[in-house]
């Protein structure tokens, strides 16, 4: 094999533009998980109670479910095309570090569906009734939150990459993970509508996705490099 | 220091003979000191001032939280060792952990009920032990799923591996947020009794059963581990040598 002749930042950046080349052919694929968060949301004022004083309180739980939930459905399409047409193995043999190249993947996937989600969260965040002066707070929770949760997903999506129900067996295997960064993004959020200080819940779920940011993008290519043999 | 005696255990065949010839041994150890320490939580120990006789669960109930959390670090210990020096054995013994995980979760969580509802009053609450536990026994539901989803035995192996690894750096951070949660959020609702150190004779049975428990999961680690070592190198001629010699054995 010939010795790499780019540099791993050139391969991140040619990975990454094209994923986004390819989500931009095809729109429907990513603008379903924000569909989705958009209805899950609004599932909760209906089958709950439309007062907004009572909404107001269970606006961080509405928002974080619907965040955990929308990202599970786009973890689904994380890999899947890419490994079936071999785009995966060539990355593996392309003499790049393949943690870089599969982290190029998951900042796509964070791209698509973290961030849009995130951006919607303080429109969402007011129809469920958080004061409107307080509801842009919530996107810094919400940012954070969503990288983690691709993050912590990019890990999952490798292992059940080779098995033929996906699905179910990838929730249960991200919801225990995503547990802490749920724990204190809801709580992040609750004090952010309420319009207190959340610094403290914010700096704790900025170190779960700092050590996410670290160590998952080696995991993630221990995974799918043995879902790949 | 030499590791050969590291590296025979990495052979199957002598695996499956020295976990066969300890494996009794754990086993019966472990009925004596159970029906021991049973006599010693049950009958000796003296009733408790503050919650009578129901206390007494706790000989069942405690054991079973500390082995739950020794059975995920010995699973996830044997599954990087596994991973990392590519011993087979070592994978085995780490799927033979995962059953016995997830019992012993689940005994943590019955007794924990039943011992709430009497003393605490209620069946169910958001403590952070019961949190901690439960998800721990996602965790190991989570790895037997992923196993039981891949067919081929060798990437079921290695891709359960890194899961559990994952879950070890998981398993303080959940601790820690559970703790941080529940600080915020949980009135003092639950009457927590304020009792004073155990004497002698409640504490004796306690730590016997805490030893009887850890040679129970050995005995049933090693018996699994020598079943799953059997099934992967079934057609196997030392498996046939093996089972012959245990036949013979067996009759004698």
């Amino acid at each position: 094999m010939s010795a790499p002749l780019v540099p791993a930042a050139a391969a991140f950046a040619s990975a990454l533009r094209r994923d986004l080349l390819q989500a931009a052919r095809r729109p429907g694929e990513w603008l379903q998980p924000l569909a989705f968060f958009v209805i899950v949301t609004v599932l909760f004022p209906l089958s709950l109670d439309p007062e907004l004083a009572r909404l107001r309180h269970l606006a961080p739980a509405a928002l974080w479910v619907a965040l955990l939930l929308a990202t599970l459905l786009a973890l689904d399409f994380l890999y899947r095309e890419d490994a079936r047409d071999g785009t995966l193995e060539q990355f593996a043999l392309s003499g790049q570090p393949f943690a870089v190249m599969i982290f190029a993947k998951t900042a796509t996937h964070w791209l698509l569906t973290g961030l849009p989600l995130a951006l919607v969260g303080p429109l969402a965040a007011i129809s469920l009734g958080a004061p409107p002066q307080n509801a842009l707070a919530v996107l810094w929770p919400l940012l954070l939150g969503s990288v983690s949760m691709s993050l912590i997903g990019s890990i999952c999506a490798g292992l059940t990459l080779g098995t033929r129900r996906g699905g179910a067996l990838l929730s249960l295997l991200v919801l225990p993970l995503a547990m802490p960064a749920l724990v204190f993004g809801a709580r992040a959020t609750q004090l952010a509508i309420a319009g207190e200080s959340a610094a403290g819940a914010l700096y704790l779920l900025g170190a779960i996705t700092v050590l996410a940011l670290t160590l998952a993008p080696l995991a993630a290519a221990a995974a799918v490099r043995i879902s790949l043999e | 220091m030499s590791w050969a005696w590291f590296h025979r255990f990495g052979s199957p065949p002598y695996f499956y003979r020295v976990a066969g010839k300890l494996a009794p041994w754990f086993g019966w150890s472990a009925l004596v000191l159970v029906l021991v320490s049973l006599y010693g939580g049950l009958v000796r120990a003296p009733v408790d001032y503050y919650q009578s006789d129901a206390f007494r669960i706790i000989y069942v109930h405690v054991p079973a939280s500390w082995l739950a959390l020794m059975t995920y670090t010995t699973m996830a210990v044997s599954a990087a060792i596994g991973l990392v020096w590519r011993i087979k054995v070592a994978h085995a013994v780490a799927v033979a952990c995962a059953p016995a995980g997830v019992s012993f979760t689940v005994v943590s969580l019955v007794t924990g009920m039943i011992w709430g509802q009497p003393t605490w009053g209620t069946w169910w609450a958001w403590d952070p032990r019961i949190v901690s536990q439960l998800f721990l026994l996602f965790f190991f539901l989570g790895y037997i799923g992923l196993r039981s989803a891949i067919d081929d035995p060798d990437r079921a192996d290695r891709a359960s591996a890194v899961l559990a690894i994952v879950g070890v750096v998981n398993v303080p951070i959940v601790r820690f947020s559970v703790d941080w949660w529940n600080s915020l959020h949980q009135a003092p609702t639950v009457m927590r009794m304020d009792k004073p150190a155990m004497p002698w004779e409640m504490l004796w049975p306690l730590l016997l059963m805490a030893l009887a428990y850890t040679l129970y999961f050995f005995w049933i680690m090693l018996v699994r581990a020598r079943a799953e070592v059997l099934r992967r190198d079934r057609g196997g001629q030392w498996v046939r040598e093996a089972l012959a010699r245990d036949a013979a054995g067996g009759s004698a």
